[in-house]
């Protein structure tokens, strides 16, 4: 079957792209990194993507509130050219995705419901979390997975805030909580979240990080933790669009 | 408020913005307060005020306000803050003019996203003390807590920024007057312009100036003062030095860089392909990739301005590593601050403490390698009060580049080109300042020498380069002396001539020489032949990195500087280069004491418990999980292990995701040692850095050094003569190991002069960071007990060294531990010649699977290295045996070449065989407890608590 074309968003200050390209591609899609400027020059590069992803790091270098410029290059640019053909992604069931400052990004875009407020504990705070994927989600990149996922979180800003995170937990828009320890004080334990159509996620975890066994800190200790892969979040997408 | 519509006028409106939660930065500054010992009464109220100027209608300011706050996080609000009686003082914080500020960009980025017209903008904060707290305390806190005056001012009630900095485009060049001063007046023009020259460099500048027949105009001046600081000339390193013996004999020896380059030749390692020649060292570990390195210092703007000097360390080690055209993939860091519970009342005058410090430099560390993108590994923090006035940090990187020949640019005819951040008044003169001691004035008037960082200009610089080899012929970057040094470097062998008014500035009113010799960071220069720049512009734009064409490179050995076509600066590069007369220096080596040590240790379980929880040893987990040390995907080696990740590690490992193989980075540090013994604290060091690389899988005969020195002033015979013998010590260490220098760097003149006219020197400082081949990466090891059962082995002897050990500090400063009346200093820890091949037998043992965990011993010795284990795999471990007769020495005693290794019954034989000089210790416990010989049974959990609970 043919590879479903992926496309990385990074905007100035973006990291994690080549990260996001190494498990896109892992996962079975044919990804390529695009810059804002070159989305909001070129809306149409959108049409030809099955799946978005918008990349971690410090877009803007966080000025302002992380994610805000790119989320303003990304739905205000143009007069708002750009945001309408991702909407229109959305609404044509295309999954995206925005990890750690791509979702930071995706709440202040309105894609997603929430915001990221400071770590509980004022710091930047990077380790490894163990995330359990929320049975009754209607994630399309977190629904069919059997076990835990490992990853590491690398943020400053991560707590999510939500007014009422039981509703949306009702409505299945909880895709992945924290177990055992919450690292940044984030309402409910929540960890990763989506849109009312399930195709839109965003979490704070690095599951780009987590695509090989080997880059589990115990996995030579421990063989079961081969079962916690953050690559299957991405072979989800795939699967969906396949 | 109203708009003034006058012409000429400017119209400025205010947004504040707070937190709906608790804002973490109102709780440090109550924390932080408290440690002055000035309790607030209260909370503090802490506000973000972005100021615009534009003329905004209520539509505008509706629409920006929603960027500038998110309502789910904060209120935002256009009314102007009014004070309130009752409350404590309020008090506004902005930077000082010209002062990069991302933030204020950001705004005018928005402003254009949104199609509203802001024209200028600045930020700054607000800060509300709570009811009771006087002006006095305020001032107090604003000074040493909150603000920095180097970068920032306050004001009482509402600031009133200023932004339109600069002034005035049309500044004069001045002549000065050289050739008529005799040498008491030379040496008054140096002071007065900070050139920090010997009076040998006057006098020969006065003589070249002489022999034109003209006057220096202040771009040569200045210029000559970069290019031959120390800090760029390593004029210590250089120098011709003679060593006063103890029998009063006086003798000849090579310059120290010669003989570290002449060990580098010795060795004859095949896998270095560049040493002590451009940015970084150079090697390769396997076909068709080499691997860059450096490590650099940023110790004086760390001490005045911490978060900015660490900061711009970090971001000049990653441009040092890509002006090696290498992209860099990991950063580390070695911090050496004072003692963080210091006395205010024993705090020198002008120095900030250092527990703001030891703060403002962890994060400056962080939010550099965080935001740029690399996984800040390896590193180390330590504490002595010889760190007080001068914190050192030094700063490594790492990167990788595909194997090519390196280019032999640049050519007569390219272009000289200026990638990057733009040029301003920011970090004038570092490299002299740098090369001076400080003193209690020096805060005030260094101003101008700190540099604000910018990580996500520097990142897209780091995306231009990469793949782009073909479109230049040299690259370097722009650290200290700005463009003169960078130029001036890449022009030594052609000359150049260059158009200053072409640089972008970052705001008018630059003199001449202040743009010449700005330190303005993130740009790179490269030379570009001109049938190529166009392709790199159109790259440049599409990653939105600014490029400035300044120039050309001539072929005429003629350096030409000037602004507006007028020549400012005309030298030839050989004088430029060469004309620095050598330095003739005086060193006096003193004879340490190698005696055999003894320590009486009257309560073991409890020394070891005090040893865990002393800050040097104790869990450095708070700052290591302030780096990201994940991106990337490469790190199989963390530097933090076991099962609950919180084991110290050896070295890190890392390797990209999709290689087999990858590379080890280890550090050594130890200025205990060296106030003994610097010739030993350099073998030891060494010793160190590569036992750790080995401890967790590397390949010790494929092992490449970087050696960093922070030392007092040299010109002080003793301090030289401690430098001298270390330099003795990593000749001879290298050579033993074959492990071969291939760059270093030296901060020299780490030295306060209190109010109290003393002089404060740092001990002896050497940090050698080891980066080392990973073979097979599926192999590493890491430092933890990993299946009761397990047998424990100790490789190498132990030997009765404890000068500048902890366990000395421990004793030293413990009331419990006392009893220790014959501690006498003795050996510090001495070169084990045994170790080269012992580690390359354990290698050997590691590949073949025989080892489950390993550690190496260092502070604290064995008791510590086996409770660290322990801790790591949270099990228990029941030692039968001591490696040496006299249990202070087995248990404590700091002598090299030693590690732990955990293997499994069933391998032992063959272990044993493989790497001999072994003592079987004993073996792990499902138990959580280490039983030692002649000790009490202490629960892992009480090990485990010592050490996190150190963590300060």
């Amino acid at each position: 079957m043919s590879r479903p074309a992926a496309i990385v968003v990074a905007g100035p200050g973006t990291n994690r792209d080549t990260d996001t390209v190494l498990a896109l591609d892992l996962a079975g899609a044919e990804p390529s990194v695009v810059l804002a400027a070159e989305l909001t020059a070129r809306p149409e590069l959108l049409d030809g993507a099955r799946i978005v992803v918008v990349a971690g790091g410090f877009s803007y270098g966080d000025a302002l509130g992380a994610g805000r410029m790119l989320a303003l290059d990304l739905t205000a640019a143009d007069g708002g050219r750009l945001g309408d053909r991702l909407r229109s992604f959305v609404a044509s069931g295309r999954p995206v995705a925005g990890i750690c400052n791509g979702f930071q990004v995706l709440t202040s875009t309105g894609l997603l419901p929430g915001a990221l407020g400071h770590n509980i504990q004022g710091r930047f705070d990077c380790r490894w979390v163990e995330l359990s994927p929320e049975p009754d989600s209607r994630c399309i990149w977190t629904q069919h997975l059997d076990d835990d996922v490992h990853c590491p979180i690398a943020h400053g800003e991560g707590r999510y805030v939500h007014p009422d995170p039981d509703s949306l937990a009702a409505a299945g828009q909880v895709a992945l909580r924290y177990r055992s320890r919450n690292p940044n004080g984030s309402i409910a334990d929540i960890a990763g979240v989506c849109d009312e159509t399930g195709v839109v996620l965003g979490l704070m975890p690095h599951p780009e990080n987590h695509v090989l066994a080997r880059q589990h800190p115990r996995h030579r200790h421990d063989p079961t933790t081969t079962r916690t892969l953050g690559l299957r979040l991405f072979e989800a997408a795939v699967r969906h669009v396949k | 408020m109203a708009s003034d519509h006058r012409p000429g006028s400017r119209s400025i409106s205010r947004y504040t913005v707070r937190s709906r939660d608790v804002d973490p930065r109102a709780e440090a500054i109550r924390a932080g307060a408290a440690t002055l010992g000035l309790a607030l009464h209260g909370a503090v109220d802490i506000a973000d005020v972005v100021f615009v100027e534009g003329d905004l209608d209520d539509d505008q300011r509706s629409r920006l306000g929603t960027v500038l706050a998110d309502p789910l996080l904060q209120v935002g609000s256009w009314d102007v803050p009014v004070s309130v009686a009752g409350e404590g003082p309020h008090v506004e914080i902005t930077l000082h003019p010209g002062v990069t500020d991302g933030a204020a960009d950001a705004v005018l980025h928005a402003g254009a996203q949104l199609g509203v017209d802001v024209r200028a903008a600045a930020t700054g904060r607000r800060i509300g003390f709570p009811a009771g707290t006087s002006d006095g305390a305020a001032d107090v806190l604003l000074r040493r807590l909150i603000a920095n005056p180097i970068i920032e001012h306050w004001a009482t009630g509402r600031a009133d920024p200023d932004l339109h900095p600069g002034g005035t485009n049309d500044v004069p060049v001045e002549l000065i007057a050289v050739r008529d001063l005799d040498e008491t007046a030379l040496a008054r023009l140096g002071a007065e312009r900070s050139l920090a020259l010997d009076p040998e460099e006057l006098l020969a500048i006065r003589r070249h100036f002489t022999d034109e027949g003209r006057e220096p105009t202040d771009v040569e001046l200045e210029t000559l003062a970069q290019t031959w600081s120390e800090h760029c000339a390593h004029k210590t390193f250089r120098a011709a030095i003679t060593v006063r013996t103890s029998d009063g004999d006086d003798v000849e020896i090579a310059p120290l860089i010669d003989q570290l380059r002449a060990a580098t030749d010795a060795v004859a390692a095949p896998f270095v392909r560049s040493a002590f020649v451009g940015n970084a060292g150079i090697v390769s570990f396997c076909d068709g990739t080499t691997i860059a390195l450096k490590a650099e210092t940023h110790n004086h703007p760390s001490a005045v301005e911490p978060f900015g000097g660490a900061n711009t360390g970090v971001g000049g080690v990653i441009r040092d590593v890509m002006g090696a055209a290498h992209r860099p993939i990991a950063c580390t860091d070695v911090l050496c601050f004072g003692p963080p519970d210091l006395p205010i009342a024993d705090l020198p005058d002008g120095a900030l403490h250092p527990r703001r410090i030891r703060d403002g430099v962890i994060d400056g560390v962080a939010d550099y390698g965080n935001k740029i993108g690399l996984p800040t590994v390896a590193g180390a923090v330590i504490y002595d009060p010889g760190f007080t006035t001068n914190p050192l940090v030094f700063c490594g990187c790492v990167g990788v580049a595909e194997d090519r020949p390196l280019p032999t640019g640049p050519f007569a005819g390219d272009r000289v080109v200026v990638l990057g951040g733009r040029t301003g008044r920011d970090g004038i003169r570092g490299a002299t300042f740098s090369s001076t001691t400080m003193d209690a004035t020096t805060g005030a008037v260094a101003g101008a020498s700190v540099q604000i960082g910018d990580p996500v200009t520097e990142k897209l610089l780091i995306d231009v380069l990469d793949g782009a080899d073909e479109l230049w012929t040299a690259i370097t970057d722009c650290g200290a002396g700005g463009l003169s040094s960078a130029i001036g470097e890449m022009a030594e062998h052609t000359g150049a001539d260059v158009e200053l008014t072409a640089a972008p500035l970052k705001y008018p009113g630059l003199a001449p020489w202040e743009i010449w010799l700005s330190e303005a960071q993130e740009r790179m220069v490269v030379a570009v032949p001109p049938t190529r720049l166009a392709e790199l512009r159109t790259r440049c734009i599409r990653h939105g990195v600014e490029l400035a064409d300044l120039g050309t490179f001539t072929g005429d050995g003629r350096l030409v500087v000037r602004h507006d076509g007028e020549p400012v600066l005309d030298l030839d590069t050989r004088f430029l280069h060469d004309g620095r007369p050598k330095r003739q220096m005086m060193a006096e080596v003193a004879v340490p004491d190698r005696t055999p040590g003894s320590r009486t240790v009257v309560d073991p379980a409890a020394t070891l418990l005090a040893l865990l929880g002393h800050r040097d040893i104790a869990s450095k987990a708070a700052t290591i999980h302030r780096y990201d040390h994940e991106i990337g995907g490469g790190t199989v080696v963390r530097p933090l292990v076991g099962v609950a990740s919180d084991g110290p590690g050896d070295g890190v490992v890392l390797a990209d995701p999709r290689d087999s193989h990858g590379i080890a980075i280890g550090i050594g540090v130890n200025p205990w040692y060296g106030l003994h013994d610097p010739e030993a604290m350099a073998h030891a060091v060494i010793d160190e850095a590569i036992r750790n690389v080995v401890a967790v899988g590397a390949d010790p005969e494929r092992v490449a050094l970087l050696d960093n020195f922070s030392w007092g002033d040299p010109r002080r015979p003793s301090t030289l003569g401690d430098l001298v013998a270390a330099v003795r010590g990593c000749r001879d260490a290298a050579l033993a190991f074959g492990a071969p220098f291939v760059s270093g760097k030296d901060s020299l003149n780490n030295e306060y002069t209190g109010a109290d006219g003393h002089r404060h020197a740092v001990p002896p400082t050497l940090v050698i960071t080891a980066v080392a081949h990973v073979p097979d990466v599926g192999r590493c090891v890491t430092a933890e007990l990993t299946a009761a059962g397990n047998v424990l082995f100790q490789i190498g002897p132990s030997a009765p060294a404890f000068a500048g050990s902890h366990l000395d500090m421990v004793l030293a400063t413990s009331t419990v531990l006392d009893g220790a009346s014959d501690r006498s200093a003795g050996a510090a820890p001495q070169p084990d010649p045994g170790a080269p091949q012992r580690y390359v037998r354990l290698h050997r043992a590691i590949r073949d699977g025989l080892v489950q965990g390993c550690h190496d011993i260092s502070e604290g010795g064995l008791a510590v290295a086996l409770a660290e284990l322990c801790i790591a795999g949270r099990l228990g471990a029941d030692i039968d045996t001591l490696p040496h007769d006299d249990p202070a020495t087995a248990l404590f005693a700091e002598s090299t070449g030693r590690l732990v290794a955990e293997v499994a019954p069933a391998d032992v034989e063959r272990f044993v065989l493989t790497v001999g000089d072994v003592v079987r210790l004993g073996t792990v416990t499902a138990e959580p407890v280490l039983r030692l010989p002649g000790v009490a049974a202490i629960p892992v959990a009480d090990l485990a608590t010592a050490f996190l609970r150190g963590d300060v």
